[in-house]
């Protein structure tokens, strides 16, 4: 039977010769992860249930960086059980303040995640390892307890969504802009329970970055994982990083997808996601004149390297209008150094905007950068929910780092093409 | 088992961000934690919530952020089932997970009134507006999650095989 990139990488966890869409599977979990929101409640579910030891004490990782560095009280109480769960059962993978990073850029930075492997953790966007060519999944915090527990987790195998790319990006537009437009095209449930996979000509031409990005957002579809093939720049990232071996998985040509989407990169614009639910897109072309009061560049989806050389340029020798509060956040350490080494740090200050240590900080609304009543952001995260990064009568406006560095400059959403040089 | 209440009902698309904001993801005692379930866009539901009642909504319930805390905050408040068109996956599995029971029914959802007093037959999958009278099957879960509702969640589950 003919089996998808995500169906092959379940059947081998599973021990199994092939799996069919709708199967219930148990299969063993290369590594787990969980933050300083998700890995209490796991803990505390874990004990509860009288589980006293971690399955592996290399494949348990913990990285807090949610309301980290500690935002008040409660916060650092929470990090503590972190903390302390680590110390306890000898875990080597755990990141607190000064070795952490924003959870889904440290695990593939550290080599953590590789290709042809699976991984499960607390956080929704957890599918961003899919850039890797693994297959990894969001889950809730008993889930996250269970796998750290034995190793293992159940899942329904997925069908699959498959988006033949192919051309390549015009200047300005990235990942962030291919993963809006894919879900503005399919809706927020889109893709629910399904896979989404990325083929065709043009994905040799987006980086990892791009990739990440696009994973990332597979989740806003309602996806149970997005993941793009293993190629030459897969293996070029992990070299140096990655040291085990790795399986490149391959879709069978013959392998059955629910439904084909053909989408040609070079003719896709900078998009933009309209509150309150990211498949509320619109080109930038569409969108008219969207006052801004902040900006906000980083994330888990858009806070890697290639997003702050892409703010950096549309930013350099420019100032941010005054009453656009800019903050730029690095997803990890060593982005942050490279943003020092490379001088973008000094263009971010210089235009005016500030550089935050690593955290998901105002992405949910947790801190460093809270909207008031009536605000808006355009912002490089994942969500505009509700109330996501403030009040409830707040605004998010979702937007590659080119697009929220150009809005920066002029005070409102703006095309990059129409500030650069 | 059967579960009845009235009904408090909700759309398309309710995220686990307006089902507990994340500025309260700090807070570890779940008794104050339920106080803010729904507020981002219902403020008088932790107000007139009863044990018992029941939680209506149509597409994609559940959809955003993995937090678990979203399924918890709904049960703490005593909400027997929640029925939806369809649910977010995360929030699915979670909520079979830690024991909030849950059904899928496009019609239930989209036929069941605010208010309405409705009757959850868990055995048949059956769903029952005592309101208008209308009877609605919600689709039914295969055996092998039946088993983890029945030793009462995940945890339970996988103790249970191991002894």
């Amino acid at each position: 039977m003919a089996m998808t990139m995500t169906q092959k990488i379940l059947a081998s966890h599973a021990g199994l010769e092939s799996v069919t869409a709708g199967q219930l599977i148990e299969a063993n979990l290369d590594l787990t992860l969980a933050n300083d929101i998700t890995g209490p409640v796991a803990i505390r579910e874990m004990e509860k249930a009288g589980f006293d030891k971690v399955f592996d004490r290399n494949k348990v990782t913990l990285v807090m960086d949610h309301f980290a560095p500690n935002k008040d009280i409660k916060s650092a109480e929470q990090c503590l059980t972190c903390r302390n769960f680590a110390g306890k059962h000898e875990v080597v993978n755990f990141f607190d303040v000064g070795q952490m990073g924003i959870e889904h850029a440290l695990l593939p930075e550290k080599g953590l995640v590789g290709p042809g492997e699976l991984i499960i953790g607390a956080d929704s966007h957890t599918c961003t390892y899919g850039a890797l060519g693994a297959f990894s999944t969001g889950v809730g915090s008993t889930d996250l307890a269970a796998g750290m527990a034995t190793g293992k987790a159940w899942f329904k195998v997925p069908s699959a969504i498959k988006f033949n790319l192919t051309g390549s990006l015009p200047k300005y537009v990235s990942g962030k802009d291919v993963i809006l437009h894919i879900i503005g095209l399919i809706g927020v449930d889109g893709a629910l329970y399904r896979s989404m996979e990325f083929t065709g000509d043009g994905v040799a031409s987006l980086s990892m970055d791009d990739r990440f990005t696009i994973c990332n957002m597979a989740i806003e579809a309602g996806a149970k994982n997005g993941i793009f093939p293993v190629d030459e720049k897969t293996m070029e990232y992990i070299e140096g990083r990655v040291n085990r071996p790795v399986t490149k998985y391959e879709a069978d040509p013959d392998a059955v997808y629910d439904e084909t989407y053909d989408i040609d990169l070079s003719a896709l614009r900078p998009t933009v996601a309209c509150p309150h639910l990211p498949e509320n897109t619109k080109t930038i072309d569409e969108l008219g004149k969207i006052e801004i009061q902040q900006a906000v560049i980083g994330s888990c989806t858009n806070g890697r390297i290639q997003d702050m050389r892409e703010a950096a340029a549309i930013l350099k020798g420019k100032k941010v209008q005054k009453n656009v509060r800019t903050i730029v956040i690095p997803a990890t350490q060593e982005i942050y150094l490279q943003c020092i080494r490379e001088g973008l740090a000094e263009i971010f200050v210089e235009a005016g905007a500030i550089l935050s240590t690593p955290t998901c900080g105002p992405c949910l609304g947790g801190h460093m950068g809270i909207l008031a009543h009536g605000e808006r952001a355009v912002s490089t995260t994942n969500r505009n929910f509700v109330g996501r990064m403030g009040h409830v009568s707040s605004e998010i406006y979702l937007a590659s780092p080119a697009v929220a560095a150009a809005s920066a400059i002029t005070g409102y959403i703006t095309d990059p093409a129409d500030v650069a040089e | 088992m059967k579960a009845r209440g009235s009904v408090f009902k909700y759309g398309d698309n309710v995220d686990t961000d307006v089902i507990i904001p994340a500025r309260y993801l700090n807070i570890a005692d779940p008794v104050e934690l339920a106080t803010h379930c729904m507020e981002d866009i219902d403020t008088e539901f932790v107000k007139n919530v009863k044990k018992g009642d029941i939680m209506v909504a149509t597409k994609n319930f559940g959809c955003g952020s993995s937090r678990e805390h979203a399924p918890q905050v709904i049960r703490d408040n005593g909400i027997s089932c929640v029925i939806a068109s369809s649910f977010a996956r995360i929030f699915y599995r979670s909520s079979i997970n830690i024991g909030l029971p849950i059904m899928e029914s496009e019609e239930a959802a989209n036929a069941i009134s605010a208010g309405d007093e409705v009757e959850v037959d868990f055995d048949t999958g059956i769903i029952t507006d005592i309101t208008t009278g209308e009877q609605f099957q919600a689709a039914a879960f295969p055996p092998f999650l039946q088993n983890i509702i029945r030793a009462g969640g995940l945890l339970k589950s996988l103790k249970e095989r191991e002894g």
